[in-house]
């Protein structure tokens, strides 16, 4: 099973999804973040889905989650480079992943997490 | 007798009296078009298709019947662009039939060829209503494509900030092509300032800004934030009474407000020079 790795710079963790979106390893992301979230005491976490193609509803509700993660452990979710034809899809599919912030590239997910702190 | 023979001596008939049927011909498609093309086109052109339709018929060659559907189309097509009606196209095909029947009248033995004929023009006339309802559908998708892309600009206002001015009706379709547009653009400049601008939509109903909101909430998914502006009275009072909720966000009544916001967001100041 593919693992996403998850890149610690600074206070902020970093997640490049660089493979096609399997349900399973969205879900090893999840505990895997959880995980990391919980030992190091991140403020922030940047998920960067340029190289994601395709969503369906079940990773966009578990990109949501993944936010409401965050929360708990006092850490801001964004997303960033989201394709435009995956945004079609995912306003198509209602998720409008309300509770995560979303920003066009890396940089500025990283200016709206480091204008929080 | 058999139908092979009736048709070419119909043909041989028609070669015998080209000139006499052509000025006939002519003389009264003329008359119905009532000067708006010269004398001198129109007989060239049912001159040309005057040969084809004998070689048709007398059946010549193979190519002969795919010439004169193609030369029909275009004199349908022609006919069209020049304002004529589809009837008058038609009509000026139907009458080669009494062009050539004032000749066959005085002569008793041409019953069954003269049918044979008449049967041919009549669908020749026919096939220049397809012809001619083909070429309008095909204008008409063509201005559609040249509406579509008019009618969805996406301009830069600012560093960051675009805008998109829509004017006219907004149905799925559209709404779709501005979508796409408006979120390539964003890609494309790097832009977190969108404003859509609604001064030019007619009207808004629940179906419009069912619209409005998705291409919000799919353009706040790439990180932008979006600014509705153009609102009119109007279209204020029917948003209101039809109960529509833009929820938070953020609305004005035009574009210079839109854009004042949206450089405030920026962090920018306007100040005198």
């Amino acid at each position: 099973m593919d693992r996403v790795p998850i890149l610690k710079i600074g206070s902020t963790l970093f997640v490049s999804i660089q493979i096609d979106l399997q349900d399973e390893s969205v879900m090893l992301l999840q505990e895997d973040l959880a995980d990391e979230l919980s030992a190091t005491g991140a403020r922030g976490v940047i998920i960067d889905i340029t190289a994601v193609e395709i969503v369906d509803s079940f990773i966009g509700r578990m990109l949501t989650m993944i936010g409401s993660i965050s929360r708990l452990f006092d850490a801001e979710t964004v997303i960033v480079g989201m394709r435009p034809a995956v945004a079609i899809t995912l306003t198509e599919l209602g998720l409008s992943l309300s509770g995560v912030r979303t920003a066009l590239n890396a940089e500025k997910g990283l200016e709206i997490l480091n204008g929080k702190s | 007798m058999d139908a092979d023979d009736t048709r070419k001596r119909m043909a041989d008939y028609l070669r015998d009296h080209h000139d006499k049927v052509i000025g006939r011909w002519t003389e009264l498609v003329v008359s119905g078009m009532r000067g708006r093309t010269s004398v001198e086109e129109v007989r060239r052109e049912l001159g040309d298709l005057f040969t084809l339709i004998v070689r048709v018929l007398s059946e010549a060659d193979d190519h002969a019947a795919g010439e004169l559907q193609a030369a029909l189309d275009e004199l349908s097509r022609s006919r069209a662009r020049d304002g004529f009606t589809p009837s008058e196209t038609a009509l000026g095909v139907f009458a080669l039939k009494e062009a050539v029947y004032e000749l066959v009248a005085d002569t008793s033995e041409l019953v069954p060829e003269f049918l044979a004929f008449s049967r041919m023009v009549d669908n020749l006339g026919l096939s220049t209503f397809e012809a001619y309802s083909a070429a309008r559908e095909q204008i008409i998708s063509d201005q559609v494509t040249t509406m579509m892309e008019l009618s969805t600009p996406v301009v830069q206002l600012w560093d960051g900030i675009i805008a998109v001015p829509l004017v006219g009706t907004l149905d799925s379709a559209r709404t779709q092509l501005v979508m796409e547009k408006l979120l390539d653009t964003l890609v494309a400049t790097g832009a977190d300032h969108a404003v859509i601008d609604i001064t030019g939509v007619a009207t808004v109903d629940t179906e419009v800004a069912q619209h409005l909101l998705k291409t919000v909430s799919a353009a706040r998914l790439l990180g932008a934030e979006c600014t509705i502006s153009g609102i009119r009275p109007q279209v204020a009072q029917t948003i209101v009474s039809l109960g529509i909720e833009f929820g938070d966000i953020a609305t004005k009544a035009n574009l210079a407000d839109a854009l004042a916001l949206a450089l405030r967001q920026a962090g920018l100041k306007v100040v005198p020079a």
